[in-house]
């Protein structure tokens, strides 16, 4: 199965056609995918609370919307997340690579993981992490829920979910 | 002019059109001079107005107006690439400069020093920039309106405060009606 495609396929088949990104290494694929297809607007964001404002506006206009980034980035979108998506009671699923997690080469990245599931708890957004290759087969069922209750909900995608680093395992 | 006076100018020109206002005095501004349910009042998130503003205008047809500050555009300041390469023809920023964070006590800004938000906007890939006069901004509004371009508006106006009450109208009412006036 390739994941990257499910993912897109999941989002096109919920009627999420309006995603922004900021890339992570582990979601290249996805963010390929995104730009190869012409069922989904990709429109790349300089920063995730940035991100999110788009996606507010485009559920304001009517579209269904998300965000794909890197959980290190979840600290610059703490107020966004409160008094924005929350505050007004928008739907947003957010794709995450949980960086920091198992296979992690990079040592700084430790340091956001280990706030990462506390801070979305704390902000009481509904979290998934994606450890194994099948729970991706959860995704289209985390997207309905997300529009049916209007929250923003993370899914967390962790290295071992995503094969592992370059030379550690197919990126797939 | 402070922006409470550009704003009573420009009211009746933007009274049917879709509005992003930015937070704090600005939005309590607008909201007791003309409130429309084509306004979307932002009562927090300092600083994405024009995203917003500019996700509104790619999602569908009608007209937006982003109306931002400059200590807000400084804020989020990424927006202007963002804007630039993707740009709707159907979206206008208007930045009103006055060279201070208002909401917070008049602090100075930047871009009341050596920042000019228009070069910035420009060098950004904004291609249809115009820097004016407050006592200009209801003309070069309705031109940007009247056009199928994208427009970026620098309002250089002064710094002041109209002392304006609170918005109380909860955050999810604001949004519906916002909502039911995109779809109208």
């Amino acid at each position: 199965m390739d994941i990257n495609k499910k993912f897109a396929d999941d989002f096109a088949a919920n009627g999420v056609d309006f995603i922004t990104t900021v890339p992570c290494k582990q979601l290249a694929g996805v963010i390929e995918e995104l730009e190869r297809r012409d069922d989904i607007f990709h429109i790349p964001s300089n920063k995730e609370d940035e991100g999110m404002g788009l996606c507010a506006g485009a559920h304001m206009g009517g579209k269904r919307a998300a965000i794909i980034m890197q959980n290190t980035a979840l600290g610059v979108t703490i107020n966004t997340l409160a008094t924005l998506i929350q505050y007004y009671r928008m739907p947003l699923p957010m794709l995450i690579s949980y960086r920091g997690e198992l296979g992690e080469p990079v040592a700084c990245q430790v340091e956001m993981a280990v706030h990462t599931k506390g801070l979305l708890a704390q902000l009481n957004i509904p979290t998934y992490h994606f450890h194994r290759p099948e729970d991706v087969a959860e995704f289209d069922a985390i997207l309905k829920y997300t529009f049916m209750c209007n929250k923003p909900v993370a899914i967390l995608t962790d290295a071992t979910f995503w094969g592992g680093y370059d030379g550690e395992g197919d990126a797939k | 002019m402070i922006r409470s006076e550009v704003l009573k100018e420009i009211a009746p020109i933007i009274r049917d059109e879709l509005i992003v206002c930015n937070i704090g005095i600005p939005s309590q501004e607008l909201h007791a001079i003309d409130d429309q349910p084509t306004n979307f009042y932002m009562l927090g998130t300092m600083g994405l107005a024009s995203s917003i503003g500019l996700g509104l205008a790619l999602a569908q047809d009608k007209n937006v107006i982003a109306i931002d500050g400059d200590g807000s555009v400084l804020t989020n300041l990424g927006t202007l690439p963002t804007i630039a390469n993707n740009a709707a023809g159907n979206f206008t920023l208007l930045i009103v400069d006055n060279g201070s964070y208002g909401s917070t006590g008049d602090q100075p800004t930047y871009a009341g020093m050596k920042t000019s938000l228009s070069k910035v906007a420009e060098a950004c890939g904004c291609e249809n920039v115009v820097e004016c006069r407050a006592e200009d901004t209801g003309e070069v509004l309705e031109a940007a309106l009247a056009g199928d371009e994208m427009t970026i508006i620098v309002c250089k106006c002064e710094s002041g405060n109209a002392k304006m009450p609170v918005i109380t109208m909860d955050p999810v009412v604001i949004k519906d009606r916002f909502m039911k006036a995109v779809q109208a």
